[in-house]
């Protein structure tokens, strides 16, 4: 409508900006999540992960090196070295300031000289050269303590995948949980695809008394809270011996999942072509033939829609696995229960949190955007007109 | 058996099991009770097209029953009654009338989840459906709108789980004095100077901090749905009404929303329904602490920590009677449309 008068106005600006704020807004936490999962546990805890993509300053606390170190020269005992030496830092860091007491770090400036106890003197330089003398023989089997102000440029690091994905420690790793969930979304994706296929073509292309009953019973269905089944269901999966596990979690998904599946597709399958199906039966195809050969793939589209919905509710799951699922032992942990543990117990450590967080979002966000086409289909079908 | 096997085997069992069942069944239909040959073969054919309906739904009611409707009213049933496990290890369920709903209607935290509740269903599918009419009419206007849509939409595909994650580093507090590593508060603390502040702490405050976590969620799909309507709208009312003056407020506001007020009643209900099932975000954040209580984790609650059965399922028959306005309305208006 930009060429329509009257229209395209200094608004057009204001409209940019606008949606470059919303943008911002809406992506400003999960770039913050996702950002934090590559630093390490110190920058995390000392900075802002805002910060964390520019040079910050930061108070490193270094020795120099052991007095066994020490050599004579000129009548003084001299330790000589770099306090950078053996850090794991970069080398364009740039001390602004430093100091010799944790009351105040940032006492010197680089190059100048202090006094410590004993007569000893050290000259620290920008660069992190250091200078330790002392007229008599220094002792102890640790060096000087020295803290430090610098630039420290943005550093990243894959430890926390690491630490999540192949540690193998059993209250961080995701590796077991990662599959498990994979265990739990596949089968019960597809099963309920196939139950449904058949119930909505039925629905759609065959008639019968009661019909419109049916259809009407599963729009009904398809808000049904999900926490009205849980304890019917708990009880009925331990009276027949099912128990908790996966077949009872794959059934209940299916159960859950179903009335969605039915309504979507048989709304799609009701608008294909009449002729397609008349021409088939006219032809000798039987039922069962045009549903496999002609309404199958013609429906690709919807089936597409639910399958996706279906994995992301699955997988994003916390309620059903919880209730149909996880047992005592934890074997059959999914992500997002994994990820509930550890925000209790590691509530405080976000590079593992952050982590875990990003490993069980990651496969959905890559479902979203390869095929965000069907999820916008199925989301403008789906919603009950 | 490796459980990755397992579900390989499920997949293999269930939808083999569901396609031979359909072939099979259609084929014993077809050619053995009513051939459609002999004598009978006209009215063979016609009775095998009576029944073949049935057939083709056969699994989906079994499974639609077993999982949706049965609980309905066995849930109506248990929470008329008690759970007891008598000495010798069997459990029965005694008869107990409407105890359940006096001692849940005796407890504060039920009150406390009704008052959020009620916040929840007010606020969030509003401010939902205002950011996503927002978001679509402005994105509907520019270039490169599409890409500002999916990113908007995106928060639709992180589980509720890694949403709270993703929030609590936003409301994250550290002590007093060192740097805030949680936006919210290193905003607060350099715009005002006070102390940060433990939000998810701080009744009220937490409720709508909550509260945001579902909107940031929800706005995506408010915005996917509205877009499409406005799309929608024909062009010579909007062109009309430009000749006629009208600024581009007056458009929005006196010729589009009129005209797409079904769907945002849709986009409305459908997230009202979400309000209402609402757990993980609540279960993962607070845990219903600090007056955070929510209705769902209220019953999650009762039915895994108190162990208590009876008044789980009358927190239950109570978020479902809270939807079944919704539930009459959508049915009735599915079976409008039908007609």
């Amino acid at each position: 409508m930009d060429n329509i008068a009257g229209t395209k106005s200094s608004l057009t600006w204001a409209v940019h900006i606008s949606v470059v704020v919303l943008v911002a807004l809406w992506l400003f936490p999960t770039v913050g999540l996702f950002v934090s999962s590559f630093r390490t546990a110190d920058q995390i805890a000392t900075s802002g992960w805002w910060n964390a993509l520019f040079p910050t300053e930061q108070s490193l606390t270094l020795r120099t090196a052991a007095p066994d170190e020490q050599v004579l020269v000129d009548g003084v005992y001299v330790i000589e070295g770099n306090l950078f030496a053996g850090e794991d830092l970069s080398d364009e860091i740039d001390m602004s300031a430093w100091g010799t007491s944790s009351r105040d770090v940032g006492a010197y400036a680089p190059g100048d000289t202090a006094e410590l106890r004993d007569g000893e003197r050290i000259t620290v330089n920008a660069n992190g050269d250091y200078r330790l003398e002392s007229p008599v023989q220094m002792e102890g089997n640790r060096g000087q303590r020295v803290f430090v102000t610098a630039e420290v440029p943005p550093d990243f690091t894959l430890e926390n995948y690491e630490q999540v994905l192949l540690s193998g420690n059993a209250t961080d790793s995701m590796a077991k949980a990662f599959f498990n969930t994979l265990t739990v979304t596949i089968p019960a994706t597809i099963i309920p695809i196939v139950v449904a296929a058949f119930a909505a073509y039925a629905l759609a292309w065959m008639d019968f008394p009661g019909r419109a009953l049916l259809i009407a019973i599963v729009v009904g269905l398809l808000v049904v809270p999900l926490q009205l089944a849980l304890i019917p269901l708990l009880k009925l999966h331990l009276g027949i011996g099912i128990g908790k596990g996966y077949l009872g979690t794959w059934l209940a998904h299916t159960g859950f999942g179903l009335p969605l599946a039915v309504y979507l597709l048989r709304n799609y399958m009701v608008g294909l072509p009449r002729d397609i199906i008349e021409n088939a039966r006219v032809d000798g195809a039987t039922e069962f033939q045009i549903f496999v050969k002609i309404i199958l793939p013609l429906s690709f589209p919807a089936l597409a829609s639910f399958a996706i919905f279906q994995f992301l509710w699955t997988w994003n799951d916390l309620l059903v696995a919880k209730v149909f699922l996880i047992d005592a032992t934890g074997q059959t942990t999914v992500m997002t229960n994994q990820i509930v543990e550890l925000l209790g117990t590691r509530g405080g450590n976000w590079e593992i949190l952050a982590t875990a967080a990003f490993v069980s979002i990651a496969v959905p966000l890559l479902v979203f955007f390869a095929m965000q086409k069907y999820l916008v289909r199925g989301l403008l079908a789906g919603s009950v007109k | 058996m490796n459980p990755a096997l397992q579900g390989l085997l499920t997949i293999a069992i269930g939808v083999g099991g569901c396609l031979s069942y359909f072939y099979f069944s259609n084929q014993l239909l077809d050619k053995v009770i009513f051939p459609a040959k002999g004598p009978n073969a006209g009215k063979n054919i016609n009775r095998a097209n009576l029944v073949r309906p049935w057939l083709f739904l056969l699994p989906a009611i079994l499974a639609l029953g077993l999982y949706l409707a049965y609980p309905v009213f066995e849930t109506i049933r248990l929470s008329l009654t008690e759970r007891e496990t008598l000495p010798d290890g069997t459990t029965v369920y005694n008869f107990v009338g409407l105890a359940n709903y006096t001692q849940m209607a005796s407890e504060p935290k039920f009150w406390e989840a009704m008052r959020n509740n009620m916040m929840w269903l007010i606020v969030v599918p509003a401010m939902s459906t205002a950011f996503g009419l927002l978001a679509a009419q402005l994105t509907d206007r520019i270039s490169w709108g599409n890409i500002a849509k999916s990113l908007i939409f995106m928060p639709m595909a992180i589980s509720f789980v890694g949403a709270a994650v993703i929030w609590k580093l936003v409301y994250d507090a550290r002590p007093p004095g060192t740097e805030q590593i949680g936006v919210l508060n290193a905003i607060y603390v350099w715009m005002t100077g006070n102390d940060p502040q433990q939000w998810l702490t701080v009744p009220i405050w937490n409720s709508f901090l909550l509260m945001i976590v579902l909107i940031w969620i929800q706005t995506g799909f408010a915005m996917v749905i509205l877009s499409a309507a406005l799309r929608g709208i024909p062009e010579e009312t909007i062109e009309a009404a430009i000749v006629d003056g009208a600024s581009p407020l007056q458009i929005f506001f006196k010729i589009k929303v009129p005209q797409i007020m079904g769907t945002i009643v849709v986009v409305w209900t459908t997230i009202t329904l979400v309000v209402l099932k609402v757990f993980d975000i609540v279960f993962a954040m607070t845990n219903g602490q600090w007056e955070t209580q929510v209705l769902a984790n209220y019953m999650f609650d009762k039915l895994f920590r108190a162990n208590d059965w009876g008044v789980g399922s009358a927190s239950a028959i109570v978020i479902m009677l809270l939807v079944t306005p919704i539930l009459v309305w959508n049915v009735r208006n599915a079976r409008a449309e039908m007609r």
